[in-house]
């Protein structure tokens, strides 16, 4: 069985300064896979790489064993791999039901059509309304997704990434600016929705990482230097050296 | 024909060098603020005008210096009482307040000096021939032009090369994030680049108004160009303004005098054409009908295979 | 909002699933019952029966030659709108589809008259359509790959390259004096072959509505839905599938196609085109009618294009600062409600639902006088101005308001400053209880402090 994402040799630079390093990473279908480092380490940079919003220095991407290297974002995402954002990426002059029929048009092949129109689809405006219910917020769905309060927008976020019913999900820091409360139910709602999907995601929240994924890597300075389950992780003295330590000491100026 | 090509090439320079004082200022407003002023060239017009009046009352020389401080004074209030106002609205709500703007201008440079050109001429100090060449005068007005442009640029270069405010302007215009991010006065900062953009195209059109005329419509004819020159430079960039001002203003004015023309080239391949026939226009087309299309043609180019500009680092 | 609040509907529990129909159902048919298009069936059919009868109160020759360019100039706002209002592109150069498919129909009509073509005189404005959408194809393939400043400027390359070409091609575009035909020459219609300007009226009230219905049911489709999740955020519309520049591809050529049969109602109403109607000053015009409008809403290009015509051609002869007026109007509405003319309305949404309109009214009422007096003085001092600078030695009287004033004397000015500095001033001491008014009726008390 392939796996649903793969890295051989991926680099990255910016100038004369390398950010990525050579990963190389699989990540096998229906894994719940973490990964955690320093700030700076790379990590949103490596989102971006995978789905497709940066170009590649070096290296190849599969996407279930298909080469996604050189394609545009969009392409991406019609072969199964949908993301979010650590900044909240929402279209915030539509209203909440719209966000998220928006991120299920093209998975419900209405592609660019001009001759359907949206409001007499039933099959897509349940839909919609169904993930409106799974992430919480049927109740808001009439207004503009730009006054929702910040968690709302995050669990929107969250919800727009799933609406194309993506095999592949990637979660850039879900939990980031939560409070503790809010976070236990955004956790709740990923492995939810995650279910019989592999996932693929950016946390800084030790708790959720360790709560959630079957397996970690550990990344530093662009490079990779450990992955595997939580247990091994948090065994192993280079993760511990090189930045375990660093997470403890910066936790308190954490966003 | 040595003749022809040194005056194209000096009244290209003329023309070259009065664009770069137009899309100098425009870069500098685009590069720290983001913001195409649409309107820039309206200040062009409003400098001739300004320097028209003072002219009737205390002769040419003094408005050389007065008018452009007024357009300054004028760019910095539109900065200030209606730029930033629009600005939380985004850039596309700034293009359209400095389209408007521009539309504002024209008809209060109306409602002030009428419809009709101005009688607005250079000094009699500088009414003669500078030198003759093949029967061909080249008037001392256009050689006092390209001095007055290459003064200013000498001193805008020593401004941003030697001075800390230069030095300010050149970061936000490599890195244009990063302004915010030096702790000075922004608000007075963008006030002043905004201000100083328009004195420059203000002192353009001071200079340029008795060469060019001096009527409504000579923002109009000139605004567009000047998008035209930033965008082909490479938007953003100072030295491809100033490339794509000379190549422009040489474009030109060579198109105007060389008369050549399609049917030429067909005489020489032997080709005849019918002179009735629906496509007639382009058969006889010719180098001085199509001088006023070429920047298009050029920019329309620019922006298929090679959307940075000639020189420009960002992607458009 | 407080933290619990959010926190609970970030859980995910929320609607009422003891009933027999879940929640999500519920919302599902709400959503679908107030996007259905028969909801707005009373909306279009209460325009038929205005467009209707329009010509029956203002028979007028006059006011039937205003309406004729006011639905041109409606289907022409209203394509230029899927741009800018649903799209996110600022277009310079719009005029171009426009002009290019009037250029073309108004050929189209001399074949019909020389070479005995075909073609029934309501069909032309598709035609032009289409010559609209020729164009905007080629053209969109390259120019819609960045919104914002970027389209901007290719619009407005393009606009001018098009401008300048019609100078020079002279036997396409007719040099100075245009290309002019003949539309009563096809074979008539209903009995009609449109020799009178109501005959036109009708003819063009009817294409009016045929467009703005498909270009509404346009914005209700999923191309149009992208258009504006595209103009919000282009890049997540790319993660959720999308590629930003077909989408604005799909916009653009269906903004094109539009405008190109707002050139052919063009052609078939004043039987010429000139260059002008293709240049920049065309293309910015449309701008202003859009802006002025309402790029929000459906209908504000509509509303925009009614009140500058008016402003065109009732406001043009009485006044020669006419487009001073203009100029002052697009500014302040850009400054101050860019929303535009609609969006003023709209805002008083909330106060009419709950009904505290009553609030507003009184302290509008009490504006009303100043406002009045400050407007006229303004007025006043615009037009003295005006004699003033521009007249020929002797000729010092300016005919404002039916009133005829010597401005070579004191006194007009006097009361014109007295005018625009009284009203001025009290509206200023009024602006604080405007806006506490608003607020409160709005239901935002405490917000205008």
């Amino acid at each position: 069985m392939t796996a649903a994402l793969q890295m051989q040799g991926v680099r990255k630079s910016f100038g004369p300064t390398e950010i990525i390093r050579g990963i190389d990473l699989e990540i096998p279908t229906g894994e719940r896979h973490a990964i955690i480092g320093p700030n700076g380490a790379g990590k949103s940079t490596l989102f971006h790489l995978i789905s497709g919003k940066y170009s590649k220095t070096a290296g190849r991407i599969l996407l279930n064993g298909t080469e996604v290297t050189e394609l545009q974002p969009y392409q991406i995402n019609r072969m199964g791999l949908s993301r979010s954002f650590q900044i909240t990426n929402i279209f915030p002059r539509l209203s909440v039901f719209e966000n998220v029929r928006c991120g299920l048009l093209w998975s419900m092949g209405y592609r660019n059509s001009f001759w359907r129109l949206v409001d007499t689809e039933r099959a897509l405006n349940e839909r919609a309304a169904q993930i409106l219910d799974e992430i919480g917020l049927l109740e808001r769905c009439d207004l503009p997704a730009g006054v929702l309060a910040y968690a709302e927008q995050r669990a929107l976020e969250i919800g727009i990434t799933i609406a194309g019913g993506a095999e592949v999900i990637m979660l850039d820091e879900p939990t980031a600016g939560m409070s503790h409360s809010e976070t236990e139910g955004v956790v709740e709602l990923i492995r939810r929705v995650t279910q019989g999907r592999t996932l693929v995601m950016v946390e800084h929240d030790m708790g959720v990482v360790f709560n959630l994924a079957d397996r970690i890597s550990v990344l530093v300075y662009g490079e990779i230097i450990a992955t595997g389950t939580p247990e091994e992780v948090r065994a192993s003295k280079a993760v511990q050296e090189a930045y375990l330590g660093a997470v403890d000491a910066g936790e308190g100026e954490a966003h | 024909m040595v003749e022809l090509v040194i005056f194209s090439l000096l009244n290209g320079l003329v023309t070259g060098l009065l664009l770069f004082m137009l899309s100098s200022g425009l870069t500098l407003i685009f590069s720290m603020m983001g913001v195409l002023n649409f309107a820039h060239a309206s200040f062009y017009m409003l400098g001739a005008y300004f320097a028209y009046t003072i002219s009737t009352y205390v002769g040419f020389w003094p408005g050389l210096i007065v008018a452009p401080l007024l357009v300054g004074l004028a760019g910095a209030l539109v900065e200030r009482y209606g730029l930033r106002h629009v600005h939380r609205h985004g850039h596309v709500a700034e293009l359209i307040f400095t389209f408007g703007l521009a539309f504002l201008i024209e008809e209060i440079v109306q409602f002030f000096w009428g419809k009709a050109t101005k009688d607005y001429s250079a000094p009699e100090l500088l009414q003669f021939p500078l030198f003759t060449l093949y029967g061909q005068n080249f008037p001392a007005y256009k050689a006092f032009m390209i001095l007055i442009s290459v003064g200013i640029f000498i001193g805008l270069f020593t401004v941003l090369s030697r001075t800390r405010v230069g030095l300010i302007i050149q970061a936000a215009i490599t890195h244009p994030h990063t302004v915010s991010n030096l702790g000075h006065n922004v608000p007075l900062v963008f006030m002043g680049v905004f201000g100083v953009g328009s004195a420059l195209a203000g002192l353009a059109g001071v200079i340029a108004g008795p060469a060019l005329g001096t009527f409504p419509g000579m923002a109009f004819v000139l605004g567009s160009i000047v998008f035209v020159v930033i965008v082909v430079g490479g938007l953003g960039s100072l030295p491809g303004a100033f490339v794509a001002s000379l190549l422009i203003g040489w474009l030109q004015t060579f198109a105007i005098a060389l008369d050549w023309s399609v049917s030429d080239l067909l005489d020489i391949l032997g080709i005849s054409f019918d002179s009735e026939h629906v496509l007639r226009d382009l058969w006889t087309l010719s180098l001085p009908q199509v001088a006023p299309i070429l920047p298009y043609i050029l920019l329309v180019l620019i922006l298929i295979f090679r959307p940075r500009g000639l020189m420009g680092k960002r992607e458009t | 909002m407080s933290a619990t609040e959010t926190g609970s509907a970030a859980t995910g529990k929320s609607g009422d699933r003891t009933g027999a129909e879940p929640a999500w159902k519920r919302v599902a048919d709400d959503q679908m019952r107030r996007g259905a298009f028969r909801r707005t069936l009373p909306v279009w059919g209460a325009a038929f029966v205005v467009l209707m009868i329009m010509p029956l109160l203002f028979s007028s020759a006059v006011g039937v030659t205003i309406m004729n360019q006011m639905g041109i100039s409606i289907v022409f706002a209203l394509s230029y709108n899927m741009l800018l209002g649903q799209g996110g592109m600022l277009s310079f150069g719009h005029a171009v589809y426009f002009g290019l498919g009037g250029f073309l129909s108004v050929h189209v009509m001399n074949y019909v008259e020389y070479d005995g073509w075909w073609l029934p005189l309501p069909l032309l404005p598709f035609v032009g359509g289409l010559f609209g959408l020729a164009f905007a194809v080629p053209i969109g393939s390259f120019s819609t790959r960045r919104a914002g400043t970027v389209f901007a400027m290719i619009s407005l390359g393009v606009g001018e390259l098009v401008a300048a070409c019609s100078i020079i091609f002279v036997a396409f575009f007719g040099g100075e004096e245009g290309v002019s035909g003949d539309r009563t020459m096809g074979p008539p219609v209903f009995g009609s072959e449109f020799l009178s300007e109501v005959e036109v009226y009708y003819l063009i009230a009817g294409i009016v509505l045929v467009a703005a219905l498909f270009m509404y049911l346009f914005s209700r489709t999923p191309a149009g839905r992208m258009a504006n999740a595209v103009r919000d955020n282009e890049e997540r519309a790319e993660f959720v599938g999308y590629s930003q520049r077909y989408v604005r591809f799909v916009s653009f050529c269906a903004s094109g196609f539009f405008a190109g049969m707002a050139g052919g109602l063009f052609a078939i109403n004043y039987e010429i085109l000139t260059e002008e109607n293709l240049n920049l000053v065309t293309s910015g015009w449309v701008l202003l009618m859009a802006f002025i409008g309402g790029v929000g809403f459906f209908v504000g290009p509509i509303v925009g294009a009614i009140v500058l015509t008016l402003l065109q051609t009732v406001l043009s002869n009485h006044t020669e600062l006419w487009q001073l007026y203009v100029g002052i109007l697009f500014v302040l509405t850009v400054m101050y409600a860019p929303r535009g003319l609609t969006g003023l309305v709209a805002m008083h949404g909330p106060a009419l639902r709950t009904g505290r309109l009553g609030i507003l009214a009184r302290a509008y009422g009490a504006a009303v006088v100043p406002l009045l007096a400050f407007l006229a003085g303004v007025v006043l001092l615009l037009e003295m101005g005006n004699v003033a600078n521009q007249s020929v030695v002797g000729e010092s009287e300016a005919h404002v308001f039916g009133l005829t004033l010597d401005v070579s004397t004191v006194a007009p000015w006097l009361v014109a400053l007295a005018l625009a500095a009284g009203g001025g001033y009290a509206l200023v001491r009024l602006a604080p209880r405007l806006r506490d008014a608003f607020a409160r009726a709005t239901g935002q008390a405490g917000a205008a402090s």
